[in-house]
């Protein structure tokens, strides 16, 4: 056999657990044990990542969803923490009536995804000199990212975190969450009032001043800049800026 | 661009993992070199990165590679080497390793190191694999003979294939003296005899490991102490092979540090033994 050929036939094996390639490779216990080595692997890694979603599904279920994930779903990346990216999603059809369970899910790989984003030294309050309020754009951290919730999945979440009882899912509770990292530990919170605003707004590269004036059309003048002062304080507090200017 | 030849570590060292960062960190790990999954670096910042920089600034480094995937026949991803040469040169290992097998075909990749047939086709796949990568990362690299569970039809034994690869290609060797056992249980051939075919005067690492019995095979776990037979079998490589750095891969089960640093004691004593026969003889 070429060597594709037999590179083919293994992922057949492997992935389908395919009774010619099995016979093609050989047969016998080796075949088993490279079988029992990648669903292992998989399985591991799933458990790993997701280890909120395990302990609120509890293992059996947990590990009956992520049996049907190896099997529709192998692995294409170099890194097994790549490895469950779509797992959340595969949750959401799993339990379409329970939110929280993709909620938790995409609380689980959002923690996971910060945790070794790029660094960046955080603003400090006190090192914040602007001399160009107007033009003077906030950039946050590069480990910032948002997902969108149904239900209280985030306080479900921190219980689950700190091995305390958790609340009883509400999924009437929809919500963007902020994640980021301040330091080396990643954390998250809800989204305030003016927090996506500022934040879209200032990707697009618009500065303070800009930004207070868009604000202006809902709030007024004064209720503006003082909406974004507060939101640049509250940032800047919880490490989430890198730099403005 | 041809491919420079491997720093060389010296000592004993021990995989570090993560129930020991601390004393590495610290730099109190009594071990010369450390070694680390590359895979799990190959990030773009937080903590396990600040911790491999601050353990590095206190230890030589081998980075240790699961994912090259050197036997595929579709080639080596680029994703992949770009991502290890922005490690490498962040972090400034003594040395860069990886595995003769593969994991991947066609955008499948089976986080497993499988095995592969012994012939001239792989042989030439294998060789501008390593090639390509020995280029993109401007230096040579050490590649490790794998445990296997299956053996395919070759023209060649596993250690005629390792020969001829350095050979050809200029990488080096890291000799995995629990791999040789397993597999030499497991297929039936006879370990001193692939010791006797190892060029060792190209072996830049050896690792020392830990296995189980499986209900039908040896499988390579790396969850239990180095096991008699494989220390007699290190005595016999490194009496072939003089002074080369090696070290203890421990990757479940760990025991505290000061259980794989005695362990690790036997190796240095060993090593030491054998260089004192050499130099009686």
């Amino acid at each position: 056999m070429k060597l594709a050929e037999l590179q083919h036939t293994f992922r057949d094996w492997l992935v389908e657990a395919d009774e010619t390639a099995e016979w093609r490779l050989g047969g016998g216990p080796g075949t088993a044990i490279y079988q029992n080595n990648y669903r292992t692997a998989l399985m591991g890694c799933l458990g790993e990542n997701y280890k909120r979603v395990a302990r609120w599904l509890g293992e059996e279920a947990f590990e009956a969803a992520a049996a049907r994930y190896v099997d529709a779903h192998p692995p294409t990346s170099w890194t097994l923490d790549a490895y469950g990216e779509r797992f959340g999603a595969f949750l959401n059809r799993l339990y379409p009536d329970d939110a929280e369970v993709a909620d938790l899910a995409a609380i689980d790989w959002a923690v996971g995804q910060v945790f070794v984003s790029a660094d960046a030294e955080a603003l400090r309050p006190e090192a914040l000199a602007v001399e160009d309020w107007d033009a003077a754009v906030i950039r946050a951290v590069p480990s910032l990212r948002q997902i969108a919730i149904a239900s209280n999945a985030d306080a479900i979440w921190r219980a689950l975190a700190a091995e305390e009882m958790p609340p009883a899912a509400n999924r009437d509770v929809p919500a963007i969450l902020l994640f980021w990292r301040q330091g080396l530990e990643p954390v998250f919170r809800r989204a305030a009032a003016h927090d996506l605003d500022v934040l879209a707004w200032s990707a697009q590269g618009l500065g303070f001043g800009p930004i207070c004036a868009r604000l202006a059309e809902t709030l007024g003048e004064e209720a503006a800049v003082s909406a974004a002062g507060t939101v640049l304080g509250q940032w800047l507090t919880e490490e989430m800026v890198a730099s403005v200017g | 661009m041809t491919a420079t030849s491997p720093d060389r570590l010296t000592g004993f060292g021990l995989g570090m993992r993560r129930e020991h960062y601390r004393a590495y960190i610290e730099g109190t790990a009594p071990v010369d070199f450390i070694e680390v999954i590359s895979e799990n670096f190959m990030i773009d910042g937080g903590r396990p990165l600040d911790t491999l920089t601050k353990a590095r600034a206190n230890y030589p480094l081998a980075l240790h590679g699961v994912s090259m995937s050197i036997g595929s026949s579709d080639g080596l991803r680029g994703d992949y080497l770009a991502r290890l040469k922005t490690l490498v040169d962040r972090i400034e290992p003594t040395v860069v390793s990886d595995h003769l097998c593969w994991t991947g075909i066609d955008g499948f990749n089976s986080h497993d190191l499988l095995p592969l047939p012994y012939t001239e086709e792989a042989l030439d796949v294998v060789c501008a694999n390593i090639a390509r990568a020995q280029d993109t990362l401007g230096r040579a690299m050490l590649f490790e003979n794998p445990s296997s569970y299956i053996a395919f039809p070759g023209a060649m034994t596993e250690w005629e294939f390792l020969a001829e690869m350095a050979r050809r290609s200029g990488c080096g060797l890291l000799l995995d003296v629990n791999n040789i056992y397993v597999s030499a249980m497991n297929h039936g051939f006879d370990a001193e005899a692939y010791l006797a075919g190892v060029p060792f005067g190209l072996v830049g690492q050896i690792h020392l490991a830990g296995h189980v019995q499986g209900e039908h095979l040896l499988i390579d776990t790396h969850d239990q102490p180095v096991p008699a037979a494989v220390w007699a079998l290190y005595r016999s490589a490194i009496t072939r092979a003089g002074a080369v750095a090696t070290m203890i891969e421990r990757d479940d089960n760990i025991p505290e540090l000061a259980v794989l640093s005695a362990e690790l004691d036997l190796a240095r004593t060993i090593s030491a033994e054998a260089s004192a026969a050499r130099i009686a003889a």
